[in-house]
Order: C-alpha cells, then sequence, then structure tokens
C-alpha cells in the first residue's frame, strides 16, 4: 500500500490511475485503451483500494453507488406498494378487521406484512436511513479524490495522457503570435489560463463539478430535518376539540396555553346576493363560505399541578378561519372541523288529560340537576340519567359512553294530586311509565345544541432545515446542470503545437468554443477521437 | 495515514449509526409511549371529590395510593367498584388510600352510581381530563399502585377480579 511517485516528481496515492499533477497513466491497463476514462479524474477511489479491516468493509459497501441505486430501487417499490390500499391512519374500522372486510385476502396479507403502517415502519425508516449514509460515504469517497486531483493538475501533461483524450490535435508549424492570439481569445471567453514554459491550460466551469455534491448536501440536509420530526418538542400535530363557550389547554405546549372558544361561526353563500352564481348554487345546494371560530388566547401564569384551575392571562383574541390559524410562538392552529352537539332538552310537566303545562324544565345535558321546582307544588327529580342510551343485555336501560348522543331520563313527577311522585322513562321518541297509569307526562319541548370546534395544533420547528436542504438541492442541480467544466491544454511537445480538450458534457459546446477561439489563428482544429472511431467502424 | 483513515471512517460511521439508531428509537416510542411508567414518581395532582374535600395526591405521601381511573357507563367498571370498596374498607387502616378519578362525566351520574354501589372512597371528577391526560390513560378503567414514597409500583389497565384488589392494595401497604 504505498504511494506512487511519478515520473513528473508528484507522489500520488496507491490506486491513482491518471497522475494527479501530469496526467501520465499510472495503471497498466489503462495504457491500452484509445482513450481516458476521465470520471473522477482517474484519482484514487480510496474504498476501492483499503479493503482491510471491518470499518473498511462496511464503508466499501455504502461507496458503492451499486448499492446505493439498489437502496432507492427498493425504496420506490416499497413506497409504491404503501399506495394500493389505504394507510392505517385513514381508516375507521380496526386495521384486523377493516383490510380482510374491504381487500379479502389480499386485504390480510397486506395487514400481516406490516403494510398498514408502511411509511412509519422501522424497516421503511431504516431504508431511509441507509439511503442517508450511502449518500454520505459516496459523496466523500468521490469529492475529495477528485478535489485533491484537480487541485494538484499541472499546465504541462504527459504526452499519454493528452492523446487520449477524447479532443485530440497536433499543429506542426505554428507560429509565436498564433499562440497569443488563441490566448487572447481563451481570456475572452472568459477562461482561467494558466501557463508553463510556453505551455497553456485553460480552464472553466470547474465548480460546477460540485454541483452534484451540494445536492447531496442538501439531501442529506432534508433527511436530516426529517429525523429532527422525531425530537421531542419539534414537530407538534395533534387534534383539539373545544365546545363553545369553554377553555382548554392547547396540547403539548407544555401545560403554557389555553384556548377559548367563544363562537363558531359556519356562513354559507347566499342565492339571493350572488346573483350572478344564482344557477350554480341552485344546483349546488348549500355552498360554504366560512368556517370560523372566534377564540382567545391564554397563557398560563403561576405554577399548577394538573386538576388544578389555572391561573390565566389573556394573550390575543383572534378569528380562527380556514387558511387563517392562529399563530404563537411556533405553534399555529388551525380550524379544521366542526360539530353539532346535543347541549341541552326542554320538557314541560304537562296534565295528560287537560294538556295544561305547570312550567317548564331545560336540561343541561352535560350538568344536568337532580332536582327541578316548577313552583306551586309542582317538582321533577331526575332518578336516573343515561347520555348515551341504549337497552343493556339484562334489559335494563343503560349508557353506551358518557357523550350524550340519545339522552334517556328516568323522571320522578310531584304535584300536588300526586305528592309522592309518579316514575317516567323518557327517552327520545319513547315513554315508558312503569309503575301503571301516570297523570302527567314530561312533554318534549325541544334540543338546544352547541357546536364544537375542531382545531389542528401544528409546530413545525424542523420546517426552516427542509426549506434550506430543498434550496441547496436545487443550487446543486443547476450548478451541475447549467454549467459544464471545460479544459484546453496547448501544449509544446517536440516543436509541435498539441491541443487537447476535456469537458465533463456538452462536447458540441465544447467544439464551438474551440473552433471560435482557434480562428485567425493557424493552429488545426483538433478532432474528436470518439465520432472518428464511429466512423471508422461504421466504414467497415 | 492509515491510522488516520481508520479513525475518520470510524467517527463518520459511528455518527451515522448513532444517527438512525436514536431514529429509529424514537419511532418506536412514538408507538409504545407510556407516560407514567412503572419506577416512576407519580405526577401530582389536586381534585376535589364528591363531598368538597380536596385531595392532593403528594399530601397521601406515606401511605399507599390505590388511583383507579373510571366511568359511570364502563361495563368492567360497574363490575370492580364494589370489590374496591370491600377492600377499601379492610385496608384503610392499614395506610391504603383509594381515589376514584372519574373522567369528564356529571356530578348527577357520578353521585348516583355511587350512592347505587354504596361507595364509601373518595371519588373525584377529572372534568377536563386534566389528570387523565398527565397519566397517560387511554382505556377504562386504568389502575396504578403508588407506594408510600410516591412511586409507580404498578399499572394495570381492564377489570380486576376481588382478588386482584386484595393483592394490589397488600403489594402498596407500608
Amino acid at each position: 500500500m504505498k504511494d506512487v511517485k511519478c515520473e513528473c516528481g508528484h507522489v500520488n496515492p496507491h490506486g491513482t490511475v491518471l497522475c494527479e499533477a501530469c496526467g501520465k497513466i499510472l495503471d497498466e491497463q489503462e495504457t491500452n485503451k484509445q482513450l481516458l476514462d476521465m470520471r473522477y479524474e482517474g484519482s484514487a477511489r480510496r474504498s476501492q483500494t483499503y479493503n482491510k479491516t471491518m470499518i473498511d468493509k462496511v464503508w466499501n459497501f455504502f461507496s458503492s453507488v451499486k448499492v446505493g441505486v439498489w437502496l432507492i430501487v427498493i425504496t420506490l417499490i416499497a413506497s409504491i406498494i404503501g399506495t394500493i390500499l389505504p394507510q392505517k391512519m385513514y381508516i375507521d374500522l380496526p386495521p384486523e378487521v377493516y383490510y380482510e372486510q374491504e381487500y379479502g385476502t389480499f386485504g390480510k396479507l397486506y395487514y400481516q406484512l406490516g403494510f398498514d403502517n408502511l411509511y412509519g415502519s422501522w424497516w421503511y425508516l431504516l431504508l431511509i436511513a441507509l439511503i442517508g449514509v450511502s449518500l454520505v460515504i459516496c459523496s466523500l469517497d468521490r469529492v475529495i479524490p477528485l478535489y485533491k486531483a484537480l487541485k494538484a493538475q499541472r499546465v504541462t501533461r504527459h504526452e499519454g495522457f493528452l492523446k487520449r483524450q477524447r479532443v485530440f490535435g497536433v499543429t506542426q508549424n505554428a507560429d509565436k503570435s498564433d499562440l497569443a492570439i488563441l490566448k487572447q481569445h481563451l481570456v475572452q471567453k472568459h477562461y482561467h489560463v494558466r501557463e508553463e514554459n510556453g505551455n497553456l491550460l485553460a480552464e472553466k466551469g470547474r465548480f460546477s463539478r460540485w454541483g452534484p455534491y451540494v445536492n447531496h448536501v442538501g439531501l442529506i440536509i432534508v433527511l436530516f430535518g426529517g429525523m429532527l420530526r422525531f425530537v421531542p418538542g419539534m414537530y407538534v400535530n395533534e387534534n383539539l376539540w373545544i365546545r363553545e363557550g369553554e377553555t382548554a389547554l392547547v396540547p403539548e405546549t407544555g401545560e403554557q396555553f389555553y384556548l377559548h372558544n367563544n363562537q363558531f361561526i359556519l356562513q354559507h353563500y347566499d342565492k339571493n346576493k350572488n346573483k350572478k352564481f344564482e344557477k350554480a348554487l341552485a344546483k349546488a345546494g348549500n355552498v360554504v363560505k366560512n368556517y370560523q371560530s372566534n377564540v382567545v388566547l391564554y397563557k398560563r401564569t403561576g405554577e399548577k399541578i394538573p386538576g388544578e384551575k389555572p391561573k390565566l392571562e389573556k394573550v390575543k383574541e383572534y378569528k380562527v378561519r380556514v387558511n387563517h390559524p392562529l399563530t404563537f410562538e411556533g405553534y399555529s392552529v388551525y380550524q379544521s372541523s366542526f360539530r353539532s352537539e346535543m347541549n341541552a332538552m326542554r320538557f314541560a310537566l304537562t296534565n295528560k288529560k287537560t294538556n295544561q303545562s305547570y312550567g317548564e324544565l331545560k336540561i343541561n345535558l352535560r350538568e344536568p340537576k337532580e332536582k327541578y321546582d316548577l313552583g306551586n307544588g309542582y317538582s321533577v327529580e331526575i332518578l336516573n340519567y343515561f347520555p348515551d342510551f341504549e337497552f343493556g343485555k339484562d334489559g335494563e336501560p343503560t349508557t353506551k359512553s358518557r357523550v350524550p348522543n340519545n339522552p334517556a331520563f328516568v323522571f320522578r313527577m310531584y304535584s300536588p294530586e300526586k305528592p309522592k311522585g309518579e316514575t317516567s322513562f323518557v327517552a327520545i321518541r319513547q315513554t315508558i311509565e312503569p309503575f301503571g297509569n301516570n297523570t302527567y307526562k314530561m312533554a318534549f319541548r325541544g334540543i338546544e345544541t352547541k357546536n364544537v370546534s375542531g382545531f389542528v395544533v401544528r409546530k413545525d420547528s424542523s420546517l426552516w432545515l427542509v426549506i434550506l436542504g430543498g434550496i441547496l438541492f436545487m443550487i446543486g442541480v443547476v450548478q451541475g446542470a447549467y454549467w459544464n467544466h471545460r479544459r484546453i491544454w496547448v501544449q509544446n511537445k517536440n516543436g509541435e503545437i498539441w491541443i487537447a480538450a476535456h469537458t465533463n458534457k456538452n462536447w458540441y459546446g465544447l467544439k464551438r468554443e474551440l473552433e471560435k477561439v482557434l480562428e485567425e489563428t493557424n493552429i488545426n482544429m483538433p478532432e474528436d477521437q470518439l465520432q472518428r472511431e464511429e466512423t471508422d467502424k461504421e466504414g467497415v | 495515514m492509515k491510522k488516520r483513515r481508520l479513525i475518520i471512517r470510524t467517527v463518520i460511521l459511528t455518527i451515522l449509526v448513532a444517527a438512525v439508531a436514536y431514529t429509529l428509537y424514537a419511532n418506536f416510542m412514538q408507538d409504545h409511549k407510556q407516560k407514567v411508567a412503572v419506577g416512576d414518581q407519580a405526577p401530582d395532582f389536586v381534585l376535589t371529590d364528591m363531598q368538597g374535600t380536596k385531595h392532593r395526591l403528594s399530601d397521601y405521601k406515606g401511605q399507599g395510593v390505590f388511583l383507579n381511573f373510571w366511568g359511570t357507563w364502563c361495563p368492567p367498571c360497574k363490575k370492580e367498584m364494589p370489590y374496591i370498596n370491600n377492600q377499601y374498607h379492610q385496608f384503610k387502616d392499614q395506610g391504603v388510600q383509594v381515589l376514584a378519578v372519574d373522567i369528564q362525566e356529571s356530578e348527577l351520574a357520578v353521585n348516583q352510581f355511587a350512592a347505587h354501589y354504596k361507595l364509601d372512597f373518595p371519588i373525584m371528577i377529572d372534568t377536563n381530563k386534566e389528570v387523565m391526560t398527565t397519566y397517560g390513560v387511554d382505556q377504562l378503567p386504568a389502575t396504578f399502585l403508588i407506594d408510600k414514597s410516591g412511586k409507580v409500583v404498578k399499572y394495570h389497565t381492564g377489570e380486576m377480579t376481588e382478588n386482584d384488589v386484595r393483592e394490589f392494595m397488600e403489594k402498596i401497604k407500608p
């Protein structure tokens, strides 16, 4: 594993194909070729040469572009599979039921293989992470030798190097003045010209060689930003439901912020006010114009333990509308949904025969009272309350949950005629009198509803990093795509003028530029050796 | 040279592996997060019971606390509440306190439930689910066993038999 000293005196790392300084071919195999492989300047890609320790072996594995491409292909295939059926977070039923029920055996298999949460699965994350690792190592392994080789290159180049360039030509008797003109033209074309013993190296656009690496740095930053989302506090995406008139803790704010919902507003387009769209509105029915929640943001002052009433300080009032979130300290509260909930029921204590009412009562379904006094000896007691009523397995009335979806009551009605009271079971559209015929009934008078605003609380502290990565990515693409790295060697060899040229892309452009540069001189236009080869073959 | 190369490669690979390992770990923890785990100090809270007495968890230092989250509508709760009540009578003089936290229900429902099952231990309502959120409870019933130093000894979800309740209380007896 020794370094290689070239005859020009430059010391190259082991594995170098072309001397970094003069371009002499150091690898025997390469001398048999008509043209040089100029990728990475024939520099020594370390990974290809050192293979001693475990670390080297791992390094070399990831250094392979082939491995990188395979990782990308596998990730792509996995991503495609994830789009075949809906992912877990978009379904309402438990996944073990849903997939088989909706998609049969295929669905069951899909679930069993863990594709129901593909993009959050450990192996998918691992694939992405391995692409990241491959990206870092591939780039490092190429950019450093390339940088070194380009930095070490000398003006004077080895004959073998020049001869094997794709664009190459020899001019027998050129004038000194021709060289001066040529140099002047090159400078006009914005070439950076270096001179050494009457030899020229004109170079431009070297920075375009860094394009892919800038692009990769951008990609790695994006991946790093994605990783930051897993750091607690960096990324928040939570739902928050608040009833009108209530205050709730904003989740993931460290119990710091509270939001009070004053009112939810739903507005529709009015057919009569929007004459122009009358027909369209008639056809489409109700079209929503605005979803809005009028909220007040509070901040907690002082310490607080859970269960205690917080001391709050008003921060600001805001009208949260779609696309107009309430923002504070990196958090955004978006209007995302709403629902209407039963809030209160009204009944009238009524004589069944005369239909005369002896007073009305309003029952708050979240906090019903035990007793409602209607005056004049009339009162109603709630013996039992079932917010989400159903008949249980034993036939007894029971409640499914605490949410008042289907309220039912067992009332005891007291009146001067029945001072001991009468019992009545009342549910929506249903009345049962368990102990025979009652004199009084609870006549249903109406339902009051309350709106509940649905918010999404979002915070993404990694966003700026992702944007930065995206910008770098694009800069890298532009840098590598819109500029080319062109080099023209003009060298004195045995009294002849040798011209060789190389570009990393757009050979046509290079040749055209050469034609322009060689105008007004007697120097021959060099030949494209690759094209000649091809015409030779075609001739045969 | 060779040594330096090895060191640089090792450092870079270590950083990459650490980043990948952290991401996978964080992703795993997101799926399996338990806010209050066994061995943790039980977070303090204050709630007022149906008789108007304030109960602060930290006031029960030196006693075992049987912290039960429940709802009047949940069928397993209906079954286990009488058991808890029986065992409460056995253990209350031995330094075990029962705190039953109802989640977001009306006073009427809770009072009627307590009267129906003749429950004697302190029952309190967590009106805006603050304590429930702090403890990371998502399914009822859920029981935390807290020892005399305020540490969580056990977390149990789902229904308990009377035997379970007795064993649990025995565990946290100071």
